[in-house]
């Protein structure tokens, strides 16, 4: 079973059209194949290959490069906590162990039931919300332990990502502009 | 600090709605303005204002739009780097956020100024939910018209103006620090992995596909309206004379409000940390401060006196302004972890492609370890300076150098730091010093190498 449908095929080939080259929707492809499947497996290579007119080992080595792309399933939650230096000076190395332990998985590793994914991440770019912990695409910063287990419980219990709490780090920025 | 100029990030609620953006003359000043003049003079005008680029090295954005070819023989491409990726950096992102029609805005004149067929704008994967937000910003400036063919209906060009119209795409990132390196980024969008390409050929030349091709910063777009609105000569009176404008100073570690601050170039380092940023908690004193993300040199707690946060004066203190990103770490950080932890990144993040990087930084690392460890000896102080020192100017990229700088100047400002963590008595003779021995006159016979062994 392909994972596009012929309409989606088409669409690659109309945003195609905005580069310089088929090649040039690699990322996009694979990112619509990581949305849709959760990571990207063999088969799914090859369709990504065929679609970009690129060689299946082109893929390869695109999705081995990027941290970003899975090459084997991760959580439906893939939680991840920065430890570089801004996050460090704020307590990550802690909060990294303390999330690490509450999960009961490795790096990299996901939970039995699937729910759960984590990874040590490099600087997110949420320095001045350090510590930070992000739950698939939702930063939250400013974060402590507690509070990072009750967004985990919370996201295990209703399957639901809650709203950041701290969502701005312009803080002469009037709040109606922070909303 | 209320009369400060706000120019890229002004406190206008709802900002980013594109009604909000028109009613304050958006997409109709600054872009009215340089469509009354021909291209070559919008770029004059940018040249005039003495804008230089915010994503790093601070070269002048004039000059540099100025190389493109004028012709319209090939297609040319603007890249609009939002890879954001330098720790201690997260400026662009505000951007993204409160801002993105200005950001467009830019994209739009710049396009003009070069005559660009297409421009991107590559934004790091991490930042999906932000990627979402400029997504919608540009179809909403579709809608009405402002970008794509529709843009020669709704900009009407006047005096020396043209008729123009641009396409515009964002382009989703997937994590790769290297991807923020231009040429990398070039490989990148074209589907490749980020690998960084030797220059020449320059990317005006030879870019994307082959292509003629402009590389600039999310802020440095986002500082072109502005420019166009008040004017290049005005403009080039704000801050610093070598390095004008308002520059988005992003301070984090120890300060009691980290955060974003649009500020003047040249603002006193002290000012940015103290006024804006409300000191060091609890009164403590700094210990080291990286002014500019985390691969710039770092500067010693009682070397920030008057230092001027802009190019030149930084320079000349003994750094450089990098991305504004500004770490502060109190009396009690321990600095040797910290330079642990810039060494793994950069070592985490080498592409592997030159061998003084991808070797370079592995051994960076193995040294600091052992320093972090309380496990190094005392002659590892000079060979971690050493290491460093061979990194710079040896290699395709200039990850090299984000990698060697913060420790080279770590050592030498820092050296008492090193010398605490040296474990008294040890001591490794090489084989390879008994090597250079024999040349000493010694017998071969007679050299015995003493080896103490680690725990
Ligand atoms: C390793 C490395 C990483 C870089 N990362 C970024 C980045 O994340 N964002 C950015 O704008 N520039 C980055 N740069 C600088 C770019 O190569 C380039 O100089 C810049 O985007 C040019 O834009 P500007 O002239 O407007 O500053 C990086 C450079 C290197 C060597
Ligand atoms: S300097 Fe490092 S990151 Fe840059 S091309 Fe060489 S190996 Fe790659
Ligand atoms: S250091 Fe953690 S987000 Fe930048």
């Amino acid at each position: 079973m392909p994972i596009f449908s012929e309409q989606e095929v088409q669409e690659f080939a109309e945003l195609q059209k905005r580069y310089g080259a088929p090649a040039a929707t690699v990322l996009p492809v694979l990112w619509r194949i990581q949305e849709k499947m959760g990571w990207i497996d063999d088969s799914a290579m090859e369709e990504a290959a065929a679609i970009c007119q690129v060689p299946k080992s082109h893929i390869q080595g695109v999705v081995s490069f990027y941290t970003m792309f899975f090459d084997k399933p991760m959580g439906r939650f893939h939680v991840q906590v920065c430890t570089n230096v801004s996050c460090m000076l704020h307590g990550s190395e802690k909060l990294y162990n303390d999330v690490k332990g509450k999960l009961g998985i490795p790096n990299h590793g996901r939970t039995e039931d699937g729910m759960f994914s984590l990874e040590e991440v490099e600087c997110m770019g949420a320095c001045g919300g350090a510590p930070m912990m992000a739950v698939n695409e939702r930063f939250y910063e400013k974060i402590s332990t507690d509070e990072a287990f009750t967004i985990i419980d919370q996201v295990g219990a209703s399957g639901n990502l809650p709203t950041p709490k701290f969502f701005s780090q312009l803080p002469e920025l009037s709040e109606a502009t922070n909303r | 600090m209320a009369d400060t100029p706000k120019l890229v990030l002004p406190d206008i609620p709802g900002l980013r709605n594109i009604e909000t953006y028109i009613a304050h003359g958006g997409y109709r000043d600054a872009i009215g303005k340089a469509y009354s003049m021909a291209p070559t003079a919008v770029t004059d005008e940018v040249k005039k204002s003495g804008l230089r680029g915010r994503g790093g090295a601070a070269f002048p954005t004039g000059l540099k739009w100025s190389f493109m070819p004028k012709t319209n023989e090939k297609k040319k491409y603007l890249l609009i780097n939002g890879d954001e990726s330098e720790p201690g950096s997260f400026k662009d992102r505000q951007i993204f956020e409160f801002n993105p029609h200005q950001l467009i805005e830019g994209i739009l004149i710049a396009s003009y100024a070069m005559q660009i067929d297409h421009a991107y704008i590559y934004i790091r994967g991490e930042y999906g939910y932000w990627v979402k937000m400029v997504e919608k910003a540009v179809a909403d400036a579709y809608a009405k018209g402002f970008i794509g063919p529709r843009m020669k209906e709704n900009f009407r060009p006047s005096g020396d103006g043209v008729e123009f119209s641009v396409d515009i795409t964002v382009h989703k990132g997937a994590g790769a620090y290297i991807v923020g390196e231009e040429m990398a980024m070039m490989s990148s969008l074209e589907g490749g992995r980020g690998l960084p390409r030797i220059k020449p050929p320059f990317p005006a030349q030879s870019g994307l596909w082959g292509m003629p091709t402009t590389i600039n910063n999310i802020e440095t777009m986002a500082s072109v309206p502005p420019i166009m609105k008040m004017g290049g000569e005005a403009y080039s009176k704000i801050g610093d004379p070598k390095h004008p404008g308002t520059l988005l100073f992003g301070v984090s570690g120890h300060v009691n409000r980290p955060g974003v601050y649009e500020l003047p170039t040249g603002t006193l380092l002290t000012d940015v940390i103290n006024v804006h940023a409300g000191g060091v908690p609890n009164g403590k004193k700094i210990k080291m401060v990286i002014p500019g993300g985390s691969s710039m040199p770092p500067l010693r707690g009682e070397q920030l006196e008057g230092v001027k946060m802009d190019a030149e004066n930084l320079k000349a203190a003994g750094s450089s302004i990098g991305t504004a990103g500004v770490m502060v770490m109190d009396e009690d950080t321990d600095i040797i972890h910290v330079l642990t932890r810039i060494a793994k990144f950069y070592w985490h993040e080498s592409c592997g492609q030159c061998t003084p990087c991808r070797e370079g930084t592995g051994w960076l690392l193995k040294l600091l370890q052992r320093f972090d460890a309380g496990e190094a000896m005392a002659s590892d102080i000079d060979l971690l300076h050493d290491v460093a020192f061979n990194i710079e100017g040896r290699t395709i990229c200039a990850l090299g150098e984000a990698a060697a700088w913060p420790v080279r100047f770590t050592v030498e400002r820092f050296r008492e730091e090193f010398e605490k963590r040296v474990k008294p008595g040890l001591t490794v003779e090489s084989p390879n010093r008994v090597h250079s021995l024999r040349k000493g006159g010694l017998d071969i016979v007679q050299v015995h190498v003493p080896v103490v062994e680690r725990v």
